[in-house]
């Protein structure tokens, strides 16, 4: 038995200590936002952020997880009330497929809550290992600048500004 | 993201494990060598003329043909990977070289008349090249390997001058340098340069091949194998008796490229070509720390410079040819002896290194093939663990995730002890918690 906190919840789940992290979130305890991809570290589909850190769940044994804090794109809001990051990629409808996109968010808000304010340069750098096949980086990059600015931050020397949005049509 | 700058030339401590003792006697070489290097200055004639500023040249006056050999000799000498800072402009300097006696910044070699090289003739060039002399009469350190860069011929240093004067002005001011006392005194550095330092070139030897003698050239001078595979003494300079007995850099260490290499395989021309060329050899492992850097500048080279430096290694190498019949397989006792390792391996390591993984189905090389697992200091192990390998931005080339935001310090020792168990050559490596927590403190830019 192993007891993790999942997005401030303890949670306890029995499994061998080298399943990997992301099977015992998606089979286990039900949270199917990150994803599998490529199973080796190389597309970042699986990022869940580790003690704030993100990580690739994919090749992350159950057995180094125990007490240390784990979160998953389920933690950051709801559909009802999406959190800051969640309503910028949402605003700049940066996902196509979407399948990259739990795990686009989670790496992206690891920065910002490291650095409310980076660089474009370092922004760009720190995205890297998170592909997007459907090729929405750029809408990607925009949604992160707009989360930056949400939280009370922005990007500095932007790529291109943070635009107001458009009157949001009668629901 | 853990942001690592691949690839600068650093002088490290030959042993970590004696790192408080290694301190101690350093502080004292460095006191008892500073009035050494002072006593000597003072006959020596510390004193060298600073040469006339010269105005800078318009680009167009320089031969084309020159100044694209150039860009192939500076990618030879890895110019642009000591003088470029993490995010900075190409060749406009900045980068922190960390070294035993403190901290130095790259200078900008950009033509920028104020802050770069602008205003210097090519005569002042060539003397800071092969003499260590600034344009302004000072003495460079030798973190900068003029110590190497002494035997380039005269028509190279042309091409390099022809190529760094047409680069793109960057203005950019050095930090200053932050040296242990008195080191920080220039001067002193004409008594290093009398105990260390012997200028001028090899003659090519007619008994030997124009491969091997070209390979030379390259290696001995402009791409200075030494600066890193070759220990350095208490001051810093290469031990002359040991050439190429494996030294440290940035933290990580260089290994042998004498009859002393652990590799398991044999080195042979074509298999340094590979590796060098593409930053991979299947009979050994991928480039990984500083040597990634290397391998990405050696790739876009002339394939005939490559082929020489390789030929000229194996013959360092002085090995038969002939490899060991199989690696010894020995997952049942290691299993036993490193559960903990075992378990994490299997989780983290396995769907790319295990028997049946994509990787190994692709024909990449077996863990046990690995020169690191065989070497008699864990570091580079450690540092592959924490750090992976990360070609540069937008570059193919070997890449592993990195698994220092996964794992504790524990974790990691118990997974490199594991390896070491399962794959590796030699007795397990002591105290592997410690040398996990010194490679992670001083592996954070150091």
């Amino acid at each position: 038995m192993t007891v993790l906190t999942v997005n401030g919840m303890p949670r306890t789940v029995s499994a061998d200590p080298s399943t990997p992290l992301l099977y015992v979130l998606r089979d286990g305890l039900a949270l199917n936002g990150p994803k599998f991809g490529c199973g080796l570290g190389q597309c970042g589909a699986c990022t869940v952020l580790l003690d704030g850190a993100p990580v690739f769940s994919c090749l992350l044994p159950l057995g180094v997880v125990g007490g240390r804090r784990v979160r998953t794109v389920e933690g950051l809001g709801t559909a009802a009330l999406p959190g800051p990051m969640q309503a910028a990629f949402e605003a700049e409808q940066a996902a196509q497929c979407g399948y990259c996109i739990p795990g686009m968010m989670m790496r992206a808000q690891a920065l910002l809550e490291r650095d409310i304010r980076p660089t474009e340069a370092e922004l760009r750098a720190h995205m890297a290992p998170s592909l997007c096949r459907c090729g929405t980086h750029m809408r990607i990059l925009r949604a992160i600048r707009r989360a930056a600015v949400l939280m009370g931050g922005g990007v500095r020397d932007p790529a291109e500004p943070v635009r107001p949005l458009p009157p949001a049509p009668a629901r | 993201m853990r942001e690592r700058d691949p690839g600068r030339t650093v002088l490290r401590f030959r042993r970590r494990r004696d790192l408080p003792r290694a301190r101690g006697r350093r502080l004292v070489a460095i006191l008892a060598g500073s009035i050494a290097m002072a006593a000597l200055a003072g006959f020596a004639v510390a004193w060298r003329p600073a040469l006339p500023i010269v105005a800078p040249r318009p680009g167009s006056s320089f031969d084309l043909a020159g100044v694209e050999r150039g860009a192939v000799l500076a990618r030879l000498g890895d110019c642009a990977v000591c003088h470029t800072a993490s995010g900075g402009a190409a060749y406009a300097g900045g980068r922190p070289i960390h070294t035993p006696f403190g901290t130095l910044y790259a200078s900008n070699i950009t033509p920028d008349p104020e802050s770069g090289i602008g205003r210097w003739s090519q005569r002042a060039f060539d003397r800071a090249m092969r003499r260590g002399v600034a344009r302004d009469g000072s003495l460079l350190y030798p973190a900068f390997p003029f110590t190497h860069y002494t035997g380039l011929a005269d028509r190279d240093l042309g091409d390099l001058y022809a190529f760094l004067m047409t680069r793109t002005p960057v203005a950019a001011a050095r930090p200053d340098n932050r040296l242990v006392f008195p080191l920080g005194f220039r001067p002193l550095m004409a008594g290093w340069d009398l105990l260390f330092f012997r200028p001028g070139r090899t003659a090519a030897d007619p008994a030997r091949t124009p491969d091997w003698n070209r390979g030379r050239y390259l290696a001995e001078s402009l791409s200075h194998c030494g600066a890193c595979h070759t220990p350095r003494n208490l001051l810093g300079a290469e031990e002359r008796g040991h050439a190429y007995a494996g030294g440290w850099s940035d933290g990580w260490y260089a290994p042998p490229l004498d009859a002393s290499s652990p590799a398991r395989r044999a080195w042979t021309a074509d298999r340094l070509f590979a590796y060098l060329r593409t930053g991979l050899d299947r009979s050994h492992a991928a480039a990984a720390g500083p040597m990634g850097p290397v391998a990405y500048q050696l790739a876009r080279v002339p394939d005939a410079d490559v082929r020489a430096i390789a030929v000229y290694v194996a013959f360092l190498m002085a090995r038969p040819a002939g490899d060991p019949a199989q690696e010894p397989e020995r997952t049942a006792e290691a299993d036993a002896s490193q559960p903990e390792g075992a378990a994490l391996f299997a989780g983290a390591c396995a769907s790319c290194h295990g028997a049946g993984a994509p990787m190994m189905l692709a024909g990449r090389p077996a863990l046990a093939l690995g020169t690191p697992l065989h070497e008699h200091d864990p570091r580079d192990v450690i540092e592959i663990v924490l750090q992976g390998l990360n070609p540069p931005t937008g570059a193919a080339g070997p890449y592993m995730p990195a698994f220092g935001d996964s794992l504790t310090d524990g974790q990691v020792a118990a997974v490199v002890a594991y390896l070491r168990a399962r794959y590796g050559g030699g007795p397990a490596w002591p105290d592997l918690p410690h040398a996990v927590r010194t490679a992670r403190r001083q592996g954070s830019g150091a």
